[in-house]
């Protein structure tokens, strides 16, 4: 059971010294409570006590790392069912599977698109994370052949290993070194090898039933010398993985629910022929608490969408995505190039700054800060109107590094123009398009007034 | 594994809209757990579609959406004839985007003529959406409904600006509404309480909580959505039992990813545009949403497959 601030407060030494960063050791404790801090930022406490509050202060959910070094993957760790109660922790893992039986054209160009399958979107890297290898008939030098390739061609993916046999497994393990991979499966029928297998390899261990009650009362059995587990509850239709899904996470949160307090993989590839039905069945799976989706294979026209409602429903609630307030000079602007002026939401952020660089013209993007809110929410909301935008174009000095005065102001603000030439009256305000995918003909054509 | 550890049954329901009438009309809402939760609770139906027509030939769909309309664009009786004869849509959403100030601005009775052909032209329920301005829109809307007799359509969107006007349109006529909030889970409660307050029984008003479409704000109205369902599901709060809609198929095609023509990275365009859309859909149908107002026959198709699947 979690610990409250005033259970932990009576274990740390009172000296409210503040070499926490927090002034006293009670905001210490709540803070510790609240998952904020880490009991260890304390100087004074006990390892005995680190290892109480650490036990008792662990997430409902074990999160289970793969790989290794700078490529290391994490599942697990959630703390919640909702994204707005707190956030979501590790995005779920997106897989693709790849088996000995395959021939090499179709092994080759799915490990290709694992490279080459990667957006940068608001600053971040969306991609797919997991390798699962598959052994189709129990040959230990194919499998391990197949393992060493991936680990060659795809150095940055975590790797799931799949086969019923332990020997194979113990192998493959063994040529992925200190990458450690996931393997999979434990199932009733070998349990005990696999067992042994997972524990001299040092690797996680799958645990797979026939129903969400037999892979829990297996991974019971097992979490006593394995700890790190991830769990398939055997569901191969959207109805009964979704199901599963739902019921092993509130386990977990709500009652603490121990059995099923691992992180979950389970296999859209399994569940339809159809690669649209696929990804939309991964997409159900992604919003409900899948660890990691296995897929047959990746296309950007599946994969982009899936990538993006990841990034979304993984955004943490709490923090909006920012750009610092700034001149941002963009494809090497002098005192002749045009001036525009937009928020600091880091989507508005990255989508402008995508299509002025994507025209070639050299511009001065202004960026106000809005305190993380989009052109038309940061107006709603008052801040965004004309006397703070003249505020800033006047505080930036960017009157300074441009002969002409002209200001392009986004298209859904076409209203505020007026205010906006009483407040800056040196200066003419030219209203741009309202979607930015406009912008690259639009600045083409701009001339300073 | 122990049933306590994961069944939480809802103690609320959410109230059933109907919208249209007769054989064809289509029940929206009616569930009691969330969404798909059905090893606790009862959903009588899984979640509706409509398609969308515009009363004017759209300039920026891309191609890989357009090609399904091409014959019908610029004939918004045709165009809604199709979605029912050809795409089997249940429903069909006409978006007066005609009638925007910002845009083509063309005058609420003229409008209301075209509106008028389209409902008399379709059995099925039709929800009549204006442009988005408070003040044309209760003007659009008016006219329309003294035009089209006892058909009983569904006016949309009635905002805090224009509620008491459309609202007693509404009335008047026992027309089902749609109550429109920008992405707040206060708002859309203060909305439903101003329409009680004016008469209207929440058993005919939809809320349309605002749409970010994937990629473009979805995690908002994800969540708001969310906490609405709860607070109407868990904590009795009978402001908030209305079934939601959701107009996310505008929201999808203005997105850059819809447009950008198919390469090694992104793929098909079409697939890819498709896919954007029956996601979003998917996402807000987890979150609670009860009806969808998409555009492109091949993502609705997927959506309802999905829905089907979870039942
Ligand atoms: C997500 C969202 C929110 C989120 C905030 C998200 C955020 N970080 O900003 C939340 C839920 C918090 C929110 C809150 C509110 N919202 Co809000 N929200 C939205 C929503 C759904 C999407 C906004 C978005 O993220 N767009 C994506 C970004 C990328 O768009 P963008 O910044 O406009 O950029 C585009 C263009 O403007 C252009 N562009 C950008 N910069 C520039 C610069 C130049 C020079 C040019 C040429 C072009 C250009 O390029 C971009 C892409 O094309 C919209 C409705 C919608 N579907 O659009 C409503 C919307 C913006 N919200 C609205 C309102 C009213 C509010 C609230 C005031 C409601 C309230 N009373 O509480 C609050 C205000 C916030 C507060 N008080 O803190 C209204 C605004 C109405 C109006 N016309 O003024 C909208 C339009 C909804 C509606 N129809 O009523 N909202
Ligand atoms: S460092 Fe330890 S002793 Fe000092 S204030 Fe923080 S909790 Fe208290």
């Amino acid at each position: 059971m979690a610990l409250t601030g005033i259970q932990i407060m009576k274990m740390l030494p009172k000296k409210n010294c503040g070499e926490c960063n927090v002034p006293t050791c009670l905001a210490f404790a709540m803070k510790v409570a609240a998952g904020q801090a880490d009991i260890g930022d304390c100087p004074y406490v006990s390892d005995e006590v680190k290892e109480k509050v650490g036990e008792a202060s662990a997430p409902p959910i074990r999160t289970v790392k793969l790989g290794s070094g700078d490529h290391v993957f994490q599942v697990g760790g959630e703390t919640c069912l909702y994204r707005h109660e707190k956030r979501f922790e590790h995005p779920t893992g997106i897989a693709v599977r790849i088996a000995t039986d395959m021939d090499d054209a179709d092994i080759a160009g799915r490990l290709e698109r694992f490279r080459t399958l990667r957006y940068d979107r608001v600053g971040v890297l969306l991609k797919a994370d997991l390798v699962a290898v598959q052994d189709a008939g129990g040959d230990e030098a194919a499998f391990t052949a197949l393992v060493e390739r991936v680990r060659s061609e795809c150095p940055d993916a975590a790797l799931v290993l799949m086969s019923d046999s332990p020997a194979v497994l113990a192998a493959g393990a063994k040529a992925c070194g200190d990458h450690v991979p996931l393997l999979y499966a434990a199932t009733p029928e070998n349990a005990d090898q696999m067992l042994e297998t997972a524990k001299a390899a040092g690797c996680p261990l799958a645990v797979r039933g026939a129903t969400i009650g037999e892979t829990a009362a297996l991974a019971e059995r097992l979490a006593a010398e394995v700890k790190d587990l991830v769990l398939d509850t055997g569901a191969r239709t959207l109805r009964a993985a979704f199901e599963d899904q739902v019921a092993a996470r509130r386990s977990a949160i709500r009652t603490k629910y121990r059995p099923l307090g691992f992180p979950t993989i389970t296999f859209p590839c399994e569940m339809t022929d159809d690669p649209e039905v696929e990804a939309m069945v991964a997409s159900v799976l992604v919003a409900k608490y899948a660890g990691i989706v296995v897929l047959s294979d990746l296309q950007g026209d599946t994969l982009f969408p899936l990538l993006l409602e990841r990034l979304n429903l993984f955004t943490d609630p709490q923090r909006p995505m920012v750009v610092q307030e700034d001149v941002y000079p963009i494809n090497g602007p002098d005192e002749n190039s045009p001036v525009l002026v937009t928020c600091n939401f880091s989507l508005t952020y990255f989508i402008v700054s995508g299509e002025v660089e994507g025209s070639k013209v050299p511009s001065w993007l202004l960026i106000k800060d809005t305190e993380g809110l989009s052109v038309l929410t940061a107006w709603a909301a008052g801040k965004f109107s004309a006397d703070l935008i003249a505020g800033f174009v006047k505080k930036s000095a960017i009157a300074d590094k441009v002969k002409h005065r002209n200001l392009i102001i986004p298209g859904y603000l076409a209203s505020i123009k007026g205010e906006l030439e009483e407040e800056l009256p040196d200066w003419n305000i030219q209203i741009g398009p309202r979607e930015a995918s406009h912008l690259p003909a639009f600045l083409r054509e701009w001339q300073p007034n | 594994i122990p049933a306590d550890g994961y069944k939480d049954p809802a103690t609320g329901t959410i109230r059933e809209v109907v919208l249209g009438e007769g054989d064809k009309a289509v029940a929206v809402g009616g569930v009691s757990t969330l969404p798909f939760h059905l090893f606790e609770g009862e959903m009588s139906r899984p979640p509706a579609t409509a398609l969308e027509v515009l009363d004017e030939a759209p300039e920026e769909w891309p191609e890989s959406l357009a090609r399904h309309y091409a014959d019908v664009l610029s004939d918004p009786v045709a165009w809604a004839r199709k979605c029912v004869q050809d795409y089997g849509a249940r429903a069909v959403c006409l978006s007066l985007v005609s009638t925007d100030p910002n845009g083509t601005n063309r005058a609420s009775a003229e409008a209301a003529q075209t509106a008028k052909a389209v409902v008399e032209a379709l059995d099925v329920p039709v929800i009549l959406w204006g442009c988005g301005n408070a003040e044309k829109d209760t003007e659009t809307l008016r006219e329309v409904t003294s035009l089209i007799g006892d058909r009983k359509v569904c006016l949309a969107p009635l905002t805090d600006a224009n509620y008491r006007n459309i609202g007693a349109t509404a009335m008047a006529f026992q027309l089902p509404v749609v109550a429109s909030t920008p992405i707040d889970v206060n708002l859309a409660k203060q909305l439903n309480i101003l329409l009680e307050n004016l008469g209207l029984s929440l058993d005919h008003v939809l809320m349309d909580p605002s749409i970010g479409a994937l990629g473009y704000g979805l995690e908002y109205t994800y969540s708001v959505m969310e906490r609405i369902r709860l607070a109407a599901l868990t904590q009795q709060d009978d402001k908030l039992q209305a079934p939601f809609i959701c107009h996310l198929g505008r929201e999808v095609w203005k997105a850059k990813e819809t447009r950008l023509p198919s390469d090694e990275m992104l793929g098909d365009q079409e697939r890819r545009g498709v896919l954007m859309e029956a996601m979003t859909a998917v996402c807000l149908m987890l979150a609670g949403g009860d009806l969808m107002v998409m555009r492109h026959p091949k993502a609705v198709a997927l959506a309802e497959a999905v829905a089907r699947g979870l039942m």
